[in-house]
């Protein structure tokens, strides 16, 4: 061992960024092992928020478990309904109608955008700066107000049903929806001012947290976490699902994978959705949002998996049948918890105040993790 | 060496752009509501609680009885007996008991109802001291008013608001 | 009449000085507090403290109260008697400098001879209280606050002293009086822009404040050097952080920006000290300004620019304003 190591091992004393933290966006405890100001292994403790819904969704009948997938990933919810739902969907060769499933892309991008909005505060908040996230949840707002007008609920919506949408939207739906994306394209130039385009905002995250595109595809990460180090890899592109085919839009990607091209492409993200939205309110058709569905509708035995693309990456839900209305086992795959995992391998020599800056970076929600 | 000045000049330069940022927001008006001097439109789908539903010719409920919110409630919020008596055309609910501190707010009870008789009231200001507060007689308060909850203290908020 | 106590003059101004120094301290962390806490408000388009008193005016006499009525919890580890010393010896030398700080021509306690160099040696105790309250509180988020903040206050104290140096050069003495009185006509910050903007920037990182906060980074070390400390020790230290940031922009409103001169008012002698506190809270509301609008430095980043852009400025503008003395002599 050189002699730098052996001192830092001599040295050696553990930081517990316990559960209970300003900046671990829900309870996680990382055990630090640290030199100095040098982080030299991280231990991320997980677990704290479990809450046993994939036991739930084996317990009780299939329509029981829709309140339970917004609660997962609360930040942007709907892209997780819209997994379960189409899966369901998909397992009894159910089809929604095409009114439904541009409402369900017209929401779940809402959701999206707000997801990123809020990760915008959250981030910024980690860095030390007090102002952008009040900025952002103001404009956070809107897209809470138009969600609650139509679901009922600001986060935690259960909206999507197997076979469409609970309700349809009227012309004031879409005027707000209108009138809110022309005001967030007004705001990016004062983000880009306050945020993107301060030194000491450059200085804290440009060629931090560098994540090499080996280890980025070693530990499965995905998300914009990926697509900040170089892959375009989107499954809204890789493997199309609803009415994503027929939209236009690009996927964003960075260049050397630090904090600032994960931070730029989820700007541009946000960008891309309110286009995407624009397309889906000029072509959504007019008709039904529901299908017939019978009444008590049994999963026939199999499995079958269905990926959707999440504000965080890839929202897989496994579901396994075997004849009856109560699922055999529900798996989720939540982006958040390989993208935590790669943290372990990415700090080892940075600084404290890097490791803070990355991990904010990875946009995780630990309560997804858990589960 | 150049590369040292112009750093120093464009770093300068951006912090004096993020002051105007604030400066501009200094002298903005407030984006906040003040609750509870100024109340918040409450939206046209919000999910308070749910209540039942009355026939404007008797002012009884809509409810038949049939146990499906019962059955279908995630969190097993509902308890509903019913019973058709002596000179009734269907069956009644004698007793429909909700237990709010359970309910996620799904709208699972609402969708399943052959009748439509469960719907969500607009209250907001639902809070209490004790758990037993949570648990609404969804019949007591029923002849005469569609609207307003069970509960005391929601009750109250409203008197004090001057909506009642 | 025959006075009841006879107490002489020389010795009635200083105890009325420290008297009114001392309350002025409270009174000023009671009005920075709640202009903080407005200010921070109107800056995220919020309004901040409304309902204690007429639009929260009574927020931080009644917060006041609610801290000293808290239970002090020491950890079981802490360093006995040092856990207890440190937020004293950070409030303790806090009021002096009051004494030569020259308020008006007639407000000033008394006037030392080196008078800058007093003020700057009671303001340098920051670094210890900090530092001993990070360590004594057997906490490694505190320690590492701790750290931080002795080698970002030795840092910073040399880019402030090289620049008030500068002033010091041109006025020939270290007198705050003399300094005021020799800005004859026109403000020194006229002719050593540099220093003020040095000073300014130093002046925020000795006091913690952001962008320089590492040493109580809430995001990162949870409270960093005052995490365990309670109710009436931490706000101690809040009460000292206030008046050292008022200390600072008095030195750097008699300094540079001409004192007690501006467009005269009846009783002269006495009310040039509304044009003082009108300068050195513009310069606060700066500061907290700078507080809500921009993140916070990385740690080896706040040294890199000290050591590599704030001191070879100061040390250049140092020779440049010695060699400007020079020829001015020379010539006329």
């Amino acid at each position: 061992m050189s002699q730098t190591a052996a001192k830092a091992i001599h040295y050696r004393y553990f930081l517990n960024l316990g559960p209970q933290h300003p900046s671990t966006h829900g309870v996680l405890r990382l055990v630090i092992g640290m030199y100095g100001e040098y982080v030299l292994s991280i231990e991320p403790v997980i677990g704290y928020g479990h809450r046993m819904h994939e036991k739930m969704a084996e317990s009780k009948p299939w329509p029981m478990f829709l309140p339970n997938t917004a609660r997962m990933d609360y930040a942007s919810p709907l892209p997780h309904q819209h997994a379960y739902v189409s899966a369901i969907e998909k397992m009894t060769g159910i089809q929604a109608p095409e009114r439904a499933e541009y409402l369900r892309v017209i929401t779940s991008e809402l959701s999206r955008i707000s997801s990123h909005l809020l990760w915008l505060g959250a981030f910024l908040l980690d860095l030390g700066a007090f102002t952008p996230v009040l900025y952002s949840f103001d404009d956070r707002e809107y897209i809470l107000d138009i969600l609650e007008n139509l679901t009922g609920s600001r986060i935690t919506h259960c909206y999507y049903r197997v076979g469409g949408v609970l309700y349809d939207v009227d012309g004031t739906f879409v005027g707000k929806v209108r009138e809110f994306i022309t005001r967030l394209h007004s705001r990016f130039s004062m983000y880009k001012k306050l945020v993107e385009g301060n030194i000491i905002f450059l200085k804290r995250v440009k060629d931090i947290g560098v994540l090499p595109l080996d280890m980025a595809r070693r530990y499965g990460a995905t998300g914009p976490v990926l697509r900040g180090s170089g892959i375009a890899y989107d499954i809204r592109k890789a493997a199309p699902y609803s009415m994503y085919p027929k939209l236009d839009f690009d996927i964003p990607t960075g260049e050397t994978g630090d904090c600032l091209d994960r931070y730029v492409v989820r700007i541009k993200e946000m960008e891309q959705s309110l286009r995407i939205i624009e397309q889906a309110l000029d072509k959504m058709p007019a008709g039904e949002v529901m299908a017939k569905v019978p009444k008590k509708l049994a999963l026939p035995p199999g499995d079958i998996s269905f990926s959707t693309e999440g504000a965080r990456g890839e929202v897989t839900y496994y579901l396994v049948g075997d004849g009856s209305e109560v699922p055999y086992r529900l798996k989720v795959r939540s982006p958040c918890f390989s993208n935590l995992s790669l943290l372990q391998e990415l700090c080892e020599g940075m600084l404290l105040a890097d490791l803070i800056a990355t991990m904010g970076s990875l946009d995780l929600v630990i309560p997804e993790i858990d589960r | 060496m150049a590369g040292y000045f112009l750093e120093l000049i464009s770093g300068a330069q951006s912090l004096i752009a993020g002051f105007g940022v604030t400066l501009r927001a200094l002298l903005s008006p407030v984006v906040t509501v003040q609750y509870p001097r100024e109340k918040c439109p409450v939206g046209k789908g919000y999910r308070g609680h749910p209540h039942l539903i009355v026939e404007d010719e008797t002012g009884r409920p809509k409810c038949i009885a049939c146990g499906s919110c019962m059955r279908q409630c995630p969190s097993q919020c509902f308890t509903v007996k019913g019973e058709k008596k002596e000179g009734d055309k269907r069956k009644y609910p004698t007793v429909f008991q909700l237990d709010f501190s359970r309910c996620s707010l799904c709208g699972t009870c609402r969708d399943i109802c052959p009748v439509a008789a469960i719907e969500y009231c607009d209250l907001y200001g639902i809070a209490g001291f004790t758990r037993e507060e949570f648990h609404y007689d969804l019949l007591a308060d029923l002849p005469g008013r569609a609207e307003t909850g069970v509960n005391p203290a929601a009750q109250e908020e409203k008197q004090l608001a001057g909506d009642i | 009449m025959e006075p009841i106590i006879n107490i002489p003059v020389e010795i009635l101004r200083p105890l009325l000085a420290a008297a009114v120094a001392i309350g002025f301290v409270f009174a000023n962390a009671t009005v920075m507090g709640y202009l903080e806490r407005k200010l921070a408000g109107h800056f995220q388009r919020r309004l901040g403290p409304m309902e204690v008193g007429f639009h929260g005016i009574l927020q931080m006499p009644v917060d006041g109260i609610k801290l000293i009525g808290k239970q002090l919890i020491a950890p079981d580890n802490v360093a006995g008697a040092l856990y207890y010393l440190a937020p004293l010896i950070a409030l303790a030398p806090v009021s002096l400098p009051f004494i030569v700080i020259p308020f008006s021509p007639g407000l000033q306690a008394i006037d030392m001879d080196i008078g800058l160099i007093f003020i700057l040696a009671m303001i340098s105790f920051n670094t210890i209280a900090v530092f001993l309250a990070g360590w004594s509180s057997n906490n490694n988020y505190s320690m590492i606050g701790a750290m931080r903040s002795v080698a970002q206050n030795i840092s910073y104290e040399i880019p402030i002293l090289l620049s008030l140096l500068a002033i010091a050069l041109m006025t020939n003495s270290f007198s705050m009086r003399q300094i005021v009185e020799s800005q004859r006509g026109y403000w020194f910050i006229m002719l050593q822009p540099l220093a003020f903007v040095i000073f300014f920037i130093s002046a925020l990182a000795e006091t913690n404040r952001a962008p320089f906060d590492l040493p109580e980074a809430e995001s990162e070390l949870t409270a960093g050097f005052h995490t365990e400390y309670s109710g009436i020790t931490f706000s101690l230290f809040m009460i000292a952080e206030y008046t050292y940031m008022f200390l600072n922009c008095s030195i750097a409103t008699a300094v540079f920006l001409g004192g007690w001169k501006g467009i005269p008012l009846p009783f002269g002698e006495y009310t040039g000290c509304i044009w003082f506190f009108a300068k050195a809270y513009f310069l606060m509301f700066v500061i907290i300004w700078c507080r809500w609008t921009f993140p916070r430095v990385r740690f080896d980043q706040l040294m890199n620019f000290s050591w590599k852009y704030m001191i070879p400025f100061s040390l250049v503008n140092l020779c440049l304003t010695a060699i400007g003395v020079k020829l001015w002599q020379a010539i006329f």
